[in-house]
């Protein structure tokens, strides 16, 4: 019965959870799905997120959530810059070549921001109050952010599906050589589709700021649990991963009522192989 | 193709070159500057009469690693300005004059470890073959003191370890290790003593971070609060770099503990501190490691509020020449005041702990080599050995059993609580032991 308590308390956390771990996913999953790389700048940009969200939020008072618009705003542009000077010489070269040019501007952005801010712990100190429902309590700054997850899920699909460069999109990922053929400008197609999902990993550190300490380190874990959910929600597949972000985030608040914390990675990097071995597609598809 | 290859190669090749004659040499770290420290000088500094054979000036070397980056950065960078702030007073008074007419003065040599015990190992290694360190400093923190150790202990090193409570590290049948802290099996024991008088019927939980250091505080603690007649309701460690207390928080909850033991390090300690805060989880009293003895712990704001914590050292209750008379015992170096006054006015923060401890094993040091006449390390060792002083730090007299050689003896704890004084701001409040506590204990401690 204790244990049930403990379940009980920890879903509705995992849950809320999740929807950030989703959002961070669905960014690097939608650069996977587009132009096949895998962007080992992800953690540092969220980190990135983490510390634009400090500074808008201390230095000129401004809400941590009306910070998301520049912080979105300056996330799109920084990965249409990294796509520009570093992957777009090699988006054509093996995926190695790809994977070098994005880990460079990984260990970059980790150097510059250590030298620059050091790897102290930083807080945002911002209270959105809870709910307590008997053993269950909601923060109030997770479920805001559940919510902005979902308000930029929305936004997403509604780019993607109903806006010109969302077709555009689509279309480069299913096909490139085809879609140039109908005169659709590939390559600026690519660097929106970067700065799209370094925008969503922007945004996520952004929301994970309000409830986690960070330093420009942070990014790391969360790029982990990022590949761990593309893969669970199915490479290329955006809508997977957020689905899959709330998988994980079950299954980490769920398996801490009964197991240490420290347990949590084993779990979660068995699940990777083991849908890997058993359905490398993921449980909602890849990209076509 | 391969011509714009051999290009591409011969233009990386020249860019190498050009940047490798263009960067600076790799330079270890320097000691922090310190802003100039008042002139006063360390007590009992021996003086020379001018007729006194030609002196000569022997500059020591000490060797030490600190955290300037990673999970240890924010306790090592203040032990570091401890220790420099001792250091520069000491040369700055014109350093120790032994017998033979020699002049000891002291320089630092030191490195950014960032917090990885791989680099202490290779660091430390680097400090005594390379840069012939004659004594060494440890880390801040058990785990990464532990690393070094091994490598002191081979090369025969003394190392005044401060900052390392674990006990195990004294365990190992060294001979060159001096502990300056509170050996951790005895961190929250002074705590335990205090919740015996406060609530006897408290049921513990107990919840640490899962590293050398806390684990020693825990496995000490928890056989002491069973003869105490407490009972301990929940008993679990978590991994250094967890951020989402949420599910261990649930459990605190679910367990029906009315008070928190545990803890690790700043980081995890002051996020574990928020978001208990966050989640009204209704203890009465929480005590967490490290965390609340540093100085950045009020900006938890309302969280820190009754947060209790097991310090080494607090200038409410700093020791005192009384004491030391009282016990018998001989009195070395500035008074707490005189301390807290000299690094307020390097470092304008108040010194904590850790930066006290810094100053005191820069001050043992220095009674060790005046003690030892000498800075031959045998003698300095020997000086160490029969050490039994007290300083503003507290008790300092090391075990000499080669069972357990340099932990600590006579040093204590005290606890300190944040409270709110009268204008409404976070201070970090003596409460235990009570003759030297400057106020009562918040118990409970006010729900959020």
């Amino acid at each position: 019965m204790q244990q049930f308590t403990l379940l009980l308390a920890s879903l509705p956390d995992g849950i809320l959870l999740g929807f950030v771990y989703g959002l961070a996913a669905m960014g690097l999953t939608l650069i996977w799905g587009v132009m096949n790389v895998i962007n080992l700048s992800h953690g540092p940009i969220i980190a990135l997120g983490m510390f634009g969200t400090f500074f808008l939020f201390t230095r000129t008072g401004l809400n941590p959530y009306v910070g998301l618009i520049p912080i979105a705003i300056i996330g799109l542009l920084l990965g249409i810059l990294i796509y520009v000077v570093a992957v777009h010489r090699v988006i054509n070269a093996p995926h190695l070549s790809s994977l070098l040019a994005t880990f460079s501007v990984n260990m970059i952005i980790i150097g510059l921001g250590t030298a620059a801010l050091t790897t102290s712990p930083y807080n945002v100190d911002f209270a959105a109050g809870s709910i307590k429902l008997g053993p269950i309590t909601l923060l109030g700054t997770r479920m805001i952010a559940a919510l902005v997850t979902m308000l930029f899920t929305g936004g997403l699909f509604l780019f993607l599906y109903r806006s010109r460069p969302g077709r555009y999109i689509r279309a480069v990922a299913n096909n490139r050589a085809a879609a140039e053929l109908m005169g659709v400008p590939s390559t600026r197609i690519l660097a929106l589709s970067f700065g799209l999902g370094t925008m969503l990993a922007a945004v996520s550190g952004g929301l994970i700021a309000t409830f986690f300490p960070f330093s420009i380190l942070a990014g790391g874990s969360y790029e982990l649990k990022s590949f761990v959910i593309g893969v669970l929600g199915g490479l290329g597949n955006p809508i997977g991963a957020l689905f899959g972000g709330l998988i994980l985030g079950i299954i980490e608040s769920s398996s801490q009522a009964f197991l240490e914390s420290s347990w949590v990675p084993v779990i979660e990097f068995g699940l990777f192989v083991i849908i890997l071995l058993v359905r490398p597609s993921g449980l909602f598809g890849a990209k076509k | 193709m391969k011509r714009s290859m051999f290009n591409i190669l011969s233009v990386l090749i020249l860019l190498g070159v050009v940047l490798s004659a263009c960067a600076p040499a790799a330079e270890p770290t320097e000691a922090p500057p310190v802003a100039p420290a008042p002139t006063e000088a360390p007590a009992d500094q021996p003086t020379t009469a001018p007729t006194e054979p030609a002196m000569v000036e022997e500059t020591i070397t000490i060797g030490f690693t600190s955290s300037l980056t990673g999970a240890q950065e924010v306790a090592s960078k203040r032990q570091v300005n401890g220790f420099n702030l001792w250091m520069n007073q000491v040369n700055e008074a014109g350093g120790i004059n032994l017998s033979d007419g020699t002049i000891v003065k002291f320089a630092a040599q030191t490195y950014d470890d960032e917090s990885a015990k791989e680099r202490v190992q290779e660091l430390y290694t680097r400090l005594i073959t390379e840069d012939n360190a004659d004594f060494l400093i440890s880390p801040y923190s058990s785990g990464l003191t532990a690393a070094a150790s091994i490598i002191a202990e081979q090369n025969a090193k003394v190392m005044i370890t401060i900052g390392a409570a674990e006990d195990d590290a004294y365990k190992t049948g060294n001979t060159s290790l001096f502990q300056l802290y509170t050996p951790g099996s005895l961190y929250l024991i002074s705590t335990a003593d205090m919740l015996k008088t406060l609530d006897p019927t408290a049921t513990i939980a107990i919840v640490h971070e899962n590293d050398k250091f806390s684990t020693s505080v825990v496995d000490g603690l928890r056989p002491y609060l069973q003869s105490q007649g407490f009972e301990i309701v929940l008993d679990e460690g978590y991994a250094s770099d967890t951020t989402d207390f949420g599910p261990v928080i649930n459990k605190i909850v679910d367990s029906g503990a009315t008070v928190l033991m545990g803890g690790g390090h700043y980081p995890d300690g002051s996020t574990f501190a928020r978001q208990l805060y966050e989640r009204k989880t209704g203890l009465k009293m929480i005590s967490l490691l490290v965390a609340p003895a540093d100085s950045k712990f009020p900006e938890l704001g309302d969280a820190a509020l009754g947060v209790s914590t097991s310090s080494q050292w607090e200038l409410a209750a700093t020791h005192t020449e009384e004491e030391a008379a009282a016990l018998g015992k001989e009195w070395f170096g500035p008074s707490g005041t005189e301390f807290a006054d000299a690094y307020k006015a390097a470092y304008t923060d108040g010194p904590t702990y850790h930066a006290a401890g810094g100053y005191a094993g820069g001050l043992i040091l220095q009674k060790a080599i005046m003690d030892a006449d000498s800075v031959d390390p045998e003698k300095v060792k020997a000086a160490l050995n029969a050490m039994d002083i007290v300083t503003f730090f507290g008790g300092t007299d090391f075990d000499t059993s080669a069972e357990a050689h340099g932990l600590q003896l006579t040093h204590v704890m005290v606890v300190a609580q944040w409270q709110k004084n009268d204008a409404g701001e976070l201070v970090r409040k003596v409460i235990w032991p009570a003759d030297v506590a400057n106020a009562e204990p918040l118990y409970p401690i006010p729900a959020p």
